[in-house]
């Protein structure tokens, strides 16, 4: 019987089935960051177990993170405690760790790809809902909670239940100025926060076929903000091209074992899905969001909705509140609302890619009066590589503050967070109340639309603001 | 963990639909590393205004619901984040059940993991319910039975996953089992993967 790319991913890992779909899954790698881990290593220290195979796990502090300093410095004593905790716990546990001041420090879903962790036909884990991202690979990467990285730690397994699946088919091309994060946006605002709830989603079709990883790993980043804890793209070509002589993949004979092994994971023609999705790339404008939700999003060329419009009442009281909170009334354009934040960054845009396009949209001007932004590459590679193309010099010369690397404002657990009521154009993945910060109002969007409205002080329309300014 | 068979109390209503990860547990806390007596940054933002008073409008801060055993919600509820300090900070609160449409699976798998019993029930059961809970009536959880009773009314059946069930019954947990039953299997799979893919294992 054909099967989906999902489907071989599970049956490839299954220890044990058991009835009803849930099944004993084997785990081949495992993220480990400061902020989910602590507790997992207390039940383990507790219980007095070890780690089962310490290889197959690596650590990073990123969420907690000071993005001003490196070192030992930071500007909060539970921050710096938490960090130490996770240096001890690796050490007691004999886990590779990551130091701060390296050079492979970062965002644990943006050092995984980049130093070959991530790879074809895996499954990953890590106690971090964005863990989505490594299914850009064709890896079964999920998000889990941290009594499941204790389960992990211990026996390398779960029980998991198998999930549906859904097919999302991306066809027509991508418009000039669009970018994969208006591609996510614009699905969730399709299909809701929960439309791919029970669900792992592959991507596929023509448009994905011709996009870099970057551009796969944002997509797929942002699936859990359709409601799925697994999204997927087929390894191919481009996939293993990025891979080759990343750190940690596979060398000589054993890549090119690994590569016609990697061939194979695709979902076959005639697979069938329980649910299919078409979305027509050239028909997507900037996406920007406007409320508390991920699916609250439209294009940039619109107005802020009006709740009065809607029928449901729960929906309208829903939409009515999140206005409220983000400080919005209906019918304003979204190009007249003014911000006082730009954070570009994050593992959904704080990839190399994700800067250029920014920093290209920047043309020698300068940031906004009264607006604040920052630049936090996604990690320290990432940072290396930018100011080695200058781009930490555009950043700074048009104003922007230009930071380690870290998540930053997307968690705002660190120092750097948004003031209540203050706004703030972000390239991060949620625009939940209070994200970044108590009372701080959030507006999701792409690295070139943050970068163009920390200019121009207000949203504006990336397609045009080459013209009016 | 603490086994769940039977839960009576009062249930507290937050009817809004993506109640996310950070509205019941705010990242700023999440810098604490124990799982213990985080209760009191549940729903912070909800229940504190700026200035640190409690919100007199949000129904776990009003009596009789300031001690609800079970939470009525909204669909999608718990999505966002997997950060498991949101099902801990609810426990440590007393709220043992939570009556959903849907929601954020890892935080429904976290529910598991620590003595909560999610149940999903369609809108319309959850529109009567609410109307129960505000009234003040008392709820029956009886996972055993999977059934649920409200006041004098008859009992109204939920379902489980089998496996979720025993565990919750029996207060199981998933380590120990894994590491009793399955450890031989375990290490026939690592051989078999190490031979069909030995890159995994460098
Ligand atoms: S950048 Fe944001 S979403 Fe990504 S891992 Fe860090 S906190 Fe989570």
């Amino acid at each position: 019987m054909p099967q989906t790319l999902y489907e071989k991913l599970w049956n490839s890992h299954v220890v044990r089935d058991f009835a009803n779909g849930d099944a004993l899954i084997y785990i081949d790698r495992h993220l480990v960051h400061e902020v989910s881990s602590p507790q997992a290593f207390r039940s383990l220290g507790d219980a007095g177990r070890r780690v089962r195979r310490p290889a197959k796990h690596l650590a990073v502090a990123d969420h907690a993170v000071s993005t001003r300093h490196r070192g030992d410095t930071f500007d909060d004593p539970l921050a710096s405690q938490q960090v130490a905790t996770l240096v001890e716990n690796c050490r007691i546990f004999d886990i590779p760790y990551r130091a701060l001041d390296s050079k492979d420090q970062g965002i644990v879903h943006i050092i995984g790809p980049e130093s070959g962790f991530t790879l074809p036909g895996t499954t990953i884990v890590c106690g971090d809902s964005h863990t989505t991202t490594h299914g850009a690979f064709g890896a079964l990467a999920f998000g889990i909670g941290a009594s499941e990285c204790g389960t992990v730690m211990a026996t390398q397994c779960l029980k998991q239940y198998r999930a549906r699946t859904m097919k999302v088919k991306l066809t027509g091309v991508l418009p000039p100025h669009i970018s994969a994060k208006d591609v996510a946006l614009a699905l969730i605002a399709k299909i809701g926060a929960n439309g791919a709830a029970g669900h792992a989603v592959e991507y596929c079709g023509p448009a994905i076929e011709t996009m870099s990883m970057s551009a796969r790993m944002t997509i797929c980043n942002m699936t859990i903000e359709a409601g799925a804890r697994i999204g997927l793209i087929a390894p191919d070509d481009v996939t293993f091209a990025w891979l080759e002589h990343r750190p940690m993949a596979p060398k000589g004979a054993m890549w090119d074992g690994a590569v016609t092994y990697w061939r194979t994971l695709k979902s076959d023609p005639g697979a069938r899905f329980d649910k299919v999705v078409t979305l027509d790339l050239s028909q997507i404008a900037p996406q920007v969001s406007w409320g508390t939700s991920p699916e609250d999003c439209a294009a940039i060329t619109s107005a802020v909705p009006d709740p009065e419009k809607l029928t449901d009442p729960g929906a309208r009281a829903r939409m009515g509140k999140a206005l409220a909170y983000m400080g919005l009334q209906p019918g304003t354009n979204l190009t007249d609302i003014g911000i006082d934040r730009v954070f570009i960054g994050s593992c959904t845009n704080g990839r190399i890619e994700d800067l250029r396009a920014a920093a290209r949209v920047i043309g020698g001007r300068k940031v906004a009066p009264g607006v604040k932004a920052i630049v936090v590459p996604g990690s320290t590679a990432t940072k290396a590589v930018a100011e080695a193309e200058g781009l930490d010099r555009i950043f700074q010369d048009a104003g922007f503050e230009w930071r380690h690397a870290g998540c930053s404002m997307c968690v705002a657990m660190n120092d750097d967070r948004l003031l209540p009521g203050e706004r703030c154009a972000s390239t991060s993945n949620r625009n939940f109340e209070g994200r970044q910060g108590p009372g701080g109002r959030t507006h999701l969007m792409s690295p070139a639309m943050a970068a163009a409205a920390g200019i121009a002080g207000h949203l504006v329309d990336v397609r045009t603001f080459g013209d009016d300014g | 963990m603490t086994p769940f068979v039977r839960l009576a109390g009062y249930a507290a209503v937050l009817a809004e639909d993506n109640i996310d990860t950070d509205i019941i547990f705010p990242a700023r806390f999440l810098l604490i590393t124990t799982r213990e007596v985080l209760g009191t940054h549940a729903f912070h933002d909800r229940r504190f205004d700026s200035g640190g008073a409690e919100v007199t409008g949000f129904m776990l801060n009003q009596e009789p619901w300031r001690g609800a055993v079970i939470l009525i919600a909204g669909a999608n509820f718990g999505c966002g984040s997997s950060r498991e300090q949101a099902v801990w900070a609810l426990a440590d609160r007393g709220l043992r059940c939570i009556i959903a449409p849907s929601f954020g699976e890892i935080f429904q798998t976290n529910c598991f993991r620590n003595g909560l019993l999610p149940i999903v029930m369609p809108g319309a059961v959850i529109a009567e319910l609410i109307e129960h809970a505000n009234r003040a009536e008392s709820f029956v959880v009886d996972l055993e039975n999977q059934i649920l009773c409200v006041g004098d009314g008859p009992p109204i059946a939920f379902s489980t996953g089998a496996e979720q069930r025993l565990a919750l019954l029996n207060g199981w947990d998933e380590t120990a089992l894994i590491m009793n039953d399955y450890q031989d299997s375990i290490a026939d799979f690592e051989l078999v993967q190490q031979r069909c893919q030995p890159w995994l294992y460098e």
